[in-house]
């Protein structure tokens, strides 16, 4: 089934096309990558699913229903979540509140506070921060804020997450530990749409990969088709 | 710690709040007059403080508006203060800033930081500037009388006031919208992606803090006894609250209360006693603090009580 898809997807900004008559759709379990070089549109393609950015035209269609229209909360609350490429969590308050408020808020459905509670609690063990719920989210390191975020987006009982660059700045040991996280998340049923750049995460963790450039869609396939595809390999090394 | 002795420090911190609660209650039965007046415009001023830090101290959105939502209380009690008992006059003064708060809020919440400060001021610049031109073309007048209210009756009411404002700001404070509040004022953006409908809880809070302010404004014009523009829409009524807020800190619910005391009281001292020195004196005070205590008195009470100097951050 197919749980998001989008139709001529347009995002100009000014004269500049940062989205270009982008066409995809991801299905219902799958993790999806979506990669491409600098400046490929990637992030703005995020913004436009997540509400953060209105279209310029075309249609996403969220379970079949379009949510191009829609406000961030209201996207959020139908299944939608994301991270940001730079964490941005809510830096003055405690790990555990960060991630409370999203339990609380994240849903239709008014859910009590002890049950919240009990959620983020739940949520944050299964990111391994649980130690850390009464430090200031300002006062993690990298790798934490990182994990925070997805603890954060995971309170809102998504049904497609969306990571940002959610290896960025990780190191090596971080990144191993994040792909495990990655797949964790996956085997709850929770479809994943993911930019990346970490290129052994991506072709180890993907089902299929997106490939931007300037704005447009180049190409797509699974990690085996993408890995040899003679575009994609121009576009990258520029031959 | 074991749970009798929270208990009783729970116990001994209400018993505590009611003697002072008793204290305030029976003030008027063995103090002066003019004390009494005094402490009427200090509840005043903290009222606006509270209630300016119910919704710009979590969002951090400086609302420069407070002039506006007291002068339109003090001009609903001119208007209705003739027509309507005092309770019901002071519940429409509070009203209609409530409603004023809503339309503002729903013009205005979409900008931020100098943008938001810049239009709140002006909002009020702008009622106070068109009730003059309405009362000098259209009535022909300028200023009202207000029906007058003897100044216990007007502490009283003052008093209630400042307490249902306190127990709202408490209330906010520990409830899920407080959270929101919080949230927003932390990073807004990630707030409205983790389902948080940024725009109608900032409106909200916005008009709730407008509703003390008006019903505060509704009250104190009947000790002005005469009332007109300039004295409703006193744009220091804007940046006053604001000034006490940050004083006392922002950050905990009993900041913002100490700190209007304080400055009213000050500013009471400063003026009878220093006249030609008193902004002077005042400003540079101000200064001081916003320098060397940039979470207010509550701020360094905090750090002294709990000992927050221990935990000093990487990344402050």
């Amino acid at each position: 089934m197919r749980i998001l898809e989008g139709e001529k997807i347009t995002k100009h900004f000014g004269g500049l096309a940062a989205v270009h008559q982008v066409d995809f759709d991801i299905h219902q379990g799958e993790v999806v990558g979506l990669i491409g070089p600098n400046g490929a549109g990637k992030t703005t393609l995020f913004n436009l699913i997540s509400g953060s950015l209105p279209t310029t035209s075309g249609e996403i269609r969220y379970k079949g229903k379009k949510i191009t229209r829609l406000k961030p909360h209201q996207i959020c609350r139908k299944g939608l979540a994301r991270t940001f490429q730079s964490a941005k969590l809510f830096a003055g308050m405690t790990v555990f509140e960060n991630a409370l408020a999203a339990s609380l808020f994240g849903t239709k459905r008014t859910i009590s506070v002890p049950d919240a509670e009990r959620e983020a609690t739940e949520l944050l063990e299964f990111v391994e921060l649980s130690t850390a719920g009464e430090m200031l989210a300002k006062d993690l390191p990298i790798g934490s804020r990182k994990r925070l975020e997805v603890a954060r987006a995971l309170a809102t009982k998504p049904e497609l997450l969306m990571f940002d660059e959610v290896m960025a700045g990780l190191n090596p040991a971080e990144v191993t530990q994040s792909m495990e996280l990655i797949m964790k998340i996956r085997n709850k049923g929770i479809t994943i749409f993911m930019i990346e750049h970490v290129m052994k995460a991506i072709m180890n963790v993907c089902d299929r990969i997106i490939v931007l450039h300037h704005g447009s869609k180049i190409a797509e396939g699974t990690p085996e088709e993408i890995a040899t595809s003679r575009t994609v390999i121009e576009v990258y090394l520029g031959e | 710690m074991d749970i009798t002795s929270v208990i009783s420090k729970k116990l001994f911190f209400l018993g505590f709040l009611f003697l002072i609660l008793a204290l305030l209650v029976t003030l008027p039965l063995y103090i002066q007059p003019y004390l009494v007046i005094l402490l009427t415009t200090i509840f005043m001023y903290i009222i606006i403080a509270v209630s300016w830090a119910i919704f710009s101290g979590p969002t951090r959105y400086i609302s420069l508006a407070s002039a506006a939502f007291f002068g339109v209380g003090v001009y609903t009690s001119a208007l209705l203060g003739k027509i309507l008992p005092l309770p019901a006059m002071i519940a429409a003064g509070g009203l209609l800033s409530f409603i004023l708060a809503l339309f503002i809020g729903l013009l205005t919440l979409r900008l931020r930081g100098m943008y938001f400060i810049i239009f709140t001021f002006s909002i009020s610049e702008l009622i106070r500037h068109f009730l003059l031109w309405w009362e000098t073309n259209r009535t022909g007048t300028v200023g009202r009388w207000v029906v007058i209210v003897d100044h216990v009756v007007v502490y009283y009411v003052i008093l209630v006031i400042f307490m249902l404002a306190l127990l709202t700001a408490y209330l906010i404070k520990r409830s899920r919208f407080g959270l929101a509040l919080r949230s927003i004022g932390e990073h807004e953006e990630a707030a409205t992606h983790i389902g948080i409908n940024a725009t109608a809880v900032k409106t909200i809070a916005f008009a709730i803090s407008a509703f003390f302010m008006g019903a505060a404004g509704s009250i104190m014009a009947t000790k002005w006894k005469y009332v007109d523009p300039r004295i409703a829409f006193d744009p220091l009524l804007s940046f006053l609250p604001v000034l006490m807020a940050i004083f006392g800190g922002t950050g905990q619910l009993f900041g913002p209360v100490f700190g209007a005391a304080i400055l009213a009281y000050l500013e009471e001292i400063l003026t009878t006693k220093f006249p030609y020195y008193y902004m002077l004196l005042f400003g540079s005070i101000l200064i001081v603090v916003i320098l060397f205590l940039p979470r207010g008195i509550a701020g360094l009470v905090q750090k002294y009580w709990k000992g927050g100097l221990r935990r000093q951050n990487a990344n402050p």
